[in-house]
């Protein structure tokens, strides 16, 4: 058997991991950890106004990419399938049209993509990266929210040791921090804008806290 | 509540991190031939120093990697962060006693 770190992208192929689409097609509806919440039925109820605006965006693709960033050679592939780099620098992000990419550490990138895309991405990857590296498809393990509003800042404020300033936390930053107590990927998407990548076994809470939490300047819920 | 600098990460909370005990412990090559003494003395006995002390820190709910910190006991200064696999460089410290006090 060939070195792993040797391998080119037919001999990588060649070895496929056992890939599955974990999503057959939009004719079998999905659910989000948050569907008992029914926030589309609150976004038609619910007050226009108020400082902290949510929206969950939910059933994307969450891909886990692990890879060897001294190797041009997968990050050259990487830019062929998503048409964007890895993000290299620390705590930073990339994005090209509805892919984006978050660097989580020295070696692992987390990569969203539309739900329904998820497997043609995963099938490019197999086909393109050369060398060994690990893509797992981590979709159902979490989901999105998006954070808006005047008083967004405020609201995590109470919930994140992170300096949210934005000299410290310029649009397109990626942090892993704690919130309220619970795990979350948070990044800067507009001047009052954040998206958090949270577990879904904690979504209800992060749900029932942010509910909480907003009490003082309204939520608005968007579906 | 430390302010602890990720290499990769920057500083943060204390909250985020995680510690993994005493540096610098070396696992014994072969578990099987050696003595429930000897195998209990490298699994529970740590120096505890009373003053600097070498430990392994991970940036746990962060980027999820490890380091190496030495850090004072008492004032919890922490007096430098160094990769896994490196030993501190600051002065004022015999390094080489530390590491072969861990492995006694
Ligand atoms: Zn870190």
């Amino acid at each position: 058997m060939s070195d792993l770190n040797n391998m080119t992208a037919a001999e990588s192929a060649a070895t496929k991991a056992a890939v599955m689409n974990q999503v057959p097609g939009p004719e079998i509806e999905g659910q989000s950890p948050l569907h008992h919440a029914d926030l589309a039925s609150l976004a038609k109820q619910g007050p226009k106004t108020s400082g902290v605006h949510l929206r969950e965006l939910k059933l994307l693709g969450h891909l886990t990419l692990r890879c060897n960033p001294a190797n041009a050679d997968q990050l050259a592939a990487v830019e062929r399938v998503l048409g964007v780099a890895l993000p290299l620098q620390p705590l930073t992000s990339s994005e090209n049209g509805n892919y984006s990419i978050r660097w989580m550490s020295p070696d692992e990138w987390l990569i969203l993509v539309p739900g329904l895309e998820t497997f043609d991405i995963e099938t490019k990857f197999r086909d393109e990266m050369p060398g060994h590296y690990s893509l797992v498809n981590s979709s159902g393990g979490s989901t999105v929210l998006e954070l808006s509003g005047e008083n967004v800042v405020e609201l995590l404020k109470k919930a994140t040791p992170i300096d949210l300033h934005a000299k410290s936390f310029p649009v397109g930053k990626v942090v892993s921090t704690l919130l309220a107590k619970s795990t979350a990927t948070i990044r800067r998407t507009g001047d009052q804008r954040f998206e958090l990548v949270i577990r879904r076994s904690f979504s209800d809470y992060i749900w029932l806290w942010i509910q909480d939490a907003s009490l003082e300047f309204g939520l608005v819920v968007e579906a | 509540m430390l302010r602890i600098n990720c290499p990769f990460c920057g500083i943060r909370d204390e909250e985020e991190f995680d510690c993994g005990g005493e540096a610098h412990v070396t696992r014994p090559e072969n578990p099987a031939n050696l003595s429930d003494d000897e195998w209990s003395h490298y699994l529970f006995n740590k120096v505890n120093t009373k003053g600097i002390l070498l430990e392994r820190w991970r940036h746990t709910y962060g980027c999820r990697q490890w380091f190496n910190m030495a850090r004072h006991t008492v004032s919890h200064e922490i007096i430098e962060i160094y990769p896994m696999g490196s030993f501190p460089s600051f002065n004022g410290m015999n390094v080489e006693n530390v590491v072969k006090e861990v492995e006694a």
